[in-house]
């Protein structure tokens, strides 16, 4: 059963490498195997959540080698539903892409592969070094999805992304290595351990460390201060890559909670608390900073980036009010919001391709084609992300506004993400007036890429994976209430990849720790 | 050796943080190619510095370095090789299509002080 580990991985990896090889071959064939692949993801993402019993991770060993000395795959109920939400937003954005967009670029089709095989392998290792090797998979594969097409803005963009994910790599080396200089681990669960036994006077090198990759895990999930790069380089990626794109930040915020709630936990001594003081600010400001950047946005696109920005405000906002019921309030808003910002990403990329040359710019200009069919889905994606009641951002919001009442800081939760959600929908109703009410005539040359049965079908898969999460919250929000439990106690996830406590590793250094 | 070791990743850190906030691309790039060498030769030294002591345990050998940071200095090399040369052939791509090496693709305007001094 634990077998079935790998397959997120070592699925996209080899169909990725078959693509690039037979890429002479027909379109049609590059097109089928993305959407095999990605369906197989699915089956195999809802498998492993239906294997994933509450306590019991399921564990890998990479070649049979014991941790910690080898390298791990752990799939715990956060890692499982991580792995759920990445293969329907893949299969979405797959179905959008295969339906003509995707002959524009070149090798689209192995780089969308490779981008899922670092995403999942990143939400699946349980090696700290290991997922520096899966991020830095999914950030070369973004940079080519983002450079599809070839424009100069999109040059300009991915070199600033660039850039700044390579100076972020080197301080993630750097974490990790003097975290392995003093505890003598790599291994997630074994770090749990050691980091709350090490020496007085090493505290201070294992919080740099832990404060270092925390830096480095906050330009992935575009906090603020460290987030200038994001709306750059989604507003200027093509939509169906932006749409995908929508699962990255989260790969970030991901890793923020791993660190913090299984190797820095506040149980392992007050010393080793790494967020108390600065990090529900710097959540609360991000997420006003991106509102104000989606008022002032020029462009669809840039709002709809400010919106991803603020978007992971709102999931940092709960994840630094800590507790159980904060976590998974955390947890089912990371996943509308990965629908939801893909779905806007969409809507933004056919609404751009049916008005002419005026593409997404928020000026008025003539009537869309389709201009009902694209009210109606601009509409549903701006009342979702917005949070209008019966759709999944609603309850999202309230979870995270719930979970908020016994928090010190409940005044500034409530101001903030309210105040924002009233600015977001100015935002958005800004936008909905200009491109599709304050209009000339009807255009009269016709789109060059008149939307199709199939990308309206994927909208409406990704529309319907956030009406599921309002249709099913009760049995998602109970999943999400049991994943928040088994983060805030990792004992089990300890237990499942060490072995029951008590047991005697051979360390690395001899003469113990150092 | 520790002292002489840790000052010489302080300058090269240094001079990389200087290079990044260069306005052209050339500097930029080499000062993540920087950056990068830096945190390698950090990894290794993580592995403990013994002059003279193989990365194995020889018989009942009592001097040795921990081989694993060598292992991961291996990939981290490789990784960031990669990227290098990724973002290299960017830079010159952008060079190539907007006729400008500065990192934002857009010639300042000529300062009106120094052409006034001219």
């Amino acid at each position: 059963m634990t077998d079935l580990l790998v397959v997120p991985i070592v699925l996209p990896a080899l169909a990725a490498a078959a693509l690039l090889m037979l890429r002479r071959a027909p379109i049609a064939v590059a097109r089928a195997a993305i959407l095999a692949v990605t369906a197989a993801l699915a089956v195999a993402a809802f498998t492993i959540l239906a294997h994933v019993q509450p306590g019991s991770p399921l564990v890998y060993a990479l070649g049979n080698w014991p941790p910690p000395f080898g390298i791990v795959l752990v799939a715990d109920q956060f890692s499982a539903f991580m792995l759920c939400v990445t293969a329907l937003l893949a299969f979405g954005v797959a179905l959008y892409a295969v339906q003509g967009w995707d002959a524009r670029g070149r090798f689209f089709h192995p780089f969308f592969l490779f981008l899922l095989m670092g995403v999942d392998g990143a939400f699946l290792t349980g090696d700290l070094f290991n997922l520096f090797v899966f991020f830095e998979i999914l950030l070369i594969a973004s940079y080519c999805l983002a450079l599809q097409g070839l424009g100069q803005d999109q040059l300009r963009a991915t070199l600033h992304y660039a850039a700044v994910n390579i100076a972020a790599s080197s301080l993630f080396l750097v974490a990790v290595s003097l975290l392995y200089g003093v505890t003598g681990t790599l291994n997630m669960a074994h770090l749990a351990e050691r980091v709350a036994q090490v020496r007085a006077e090493d505290v201070a090198l294992v919080r740099a460390a832990g404060l270092l990759l925390l830096g480095v895990f906050a330009v992935k999930a575009a906090l603020f201060p460290v987030y200038f790069w994001l709306p750059g380089a989604y507003a200027n990626a093509p939509g169906p890559v932006a749409a995908l794109f929508s699962i990255m930040t989260k790969v970030g915020i991901y890793a923020i909670i791993r660190l913090t709630t299984l190797i820095y936990r506040a149980d392992a001594g007050s010393a080793m608390e790494l967020t108390a003081p600065w990090f529900l600010p710097a959540a609360l400001i991000t997420l006003a900073v991106a509102t104000v950047g989606a008022l002032g946005a020029e462009r669809l696109a840039v709002l709809t980036a400010y919106l991803t920005i603020a978007s992971a405000g709102t999931i940092l906002t709960a994840v630094a009010i800590g507790g159980g019921a904060a976590l998974s309030a955390a947890l089912y808003y990371l996943a509308h919001s990965t629908f939801v910002i893909a779905l806007l990403f969409l809507v933004t990329d056919l609404l751009g391709r049916s008005r002419g040359g005026l593409q997404d710019l928020l000026h008025p200009g003539p009537l869309p084609r389709n201009a009902g069919a694209l009210s109606l889905a601009f509409l549903v994606a701006a009342a979702t992300v917005v949070g209008v009641p019966p759709f999944s951002g609603f309850l999202g919001k309230l979870m995270v506004l719930q979970s908020a009442k016994d928090a010190v800081a409940l005044g500034a939760v409530w101001a903030v993400v309210l105040v924002t959600s009233v600015l977001t929908l100015i935002s958005c109703s800004r936008a909905g007036t200009i491109l599709l009410w304050n209009v000339t005539d009807p255009l009269q040359t016709g789109p060059e890429h008149p939307p199709r049965a199939g990308e309206w079908a994927a909208l409406a898969a990704l529309a319907g994976c956030s009406l599921l999460l309002v249709i099913l919250a009760g049995p998602i929000t109970r999943y999400t209430d049991e994943t928040a439990a088994q983060l805030i106690s990792p004992a089990a996830y300890i237990e499942a990849v060490l072995g029951a406590p008590g047991h005697d590793l051979i360390r690395p250094y001899p003469g113990g720790v150092r | 050796m520790e002292v002489m070791l840790a000052a010489g990743l302080g300058v090269i850190t240094a001079c990389a943080v200087y290079l990044l906030l260069r306005g052209r691309t050339f500097p930029m790039v080499f000062g993540l190619s920087l950056l990068s060498t830096a945190a390698n030769v950090f990894i290794v030294s993580m592995g403990r510095i013994r002059p003279g002591a193989p990365p194995l345990v020889i018989g009942q050998a009592t001097e040795y370095v921990d081989p694993l940071p060598q292992a991961l200095v291996l990939t981290a090399i490789v990784i960031g090789f990669g990227m290098t040369g990724f973002i290299m052939a960017l830079a010159a791509r952008l060079r190539h299509q907007t006729g400008s090496d500065h990192v934002d693709a857009v010639e300042a305007a000529p300062d009106p002080a120094t052409q006034d001094a001219s």
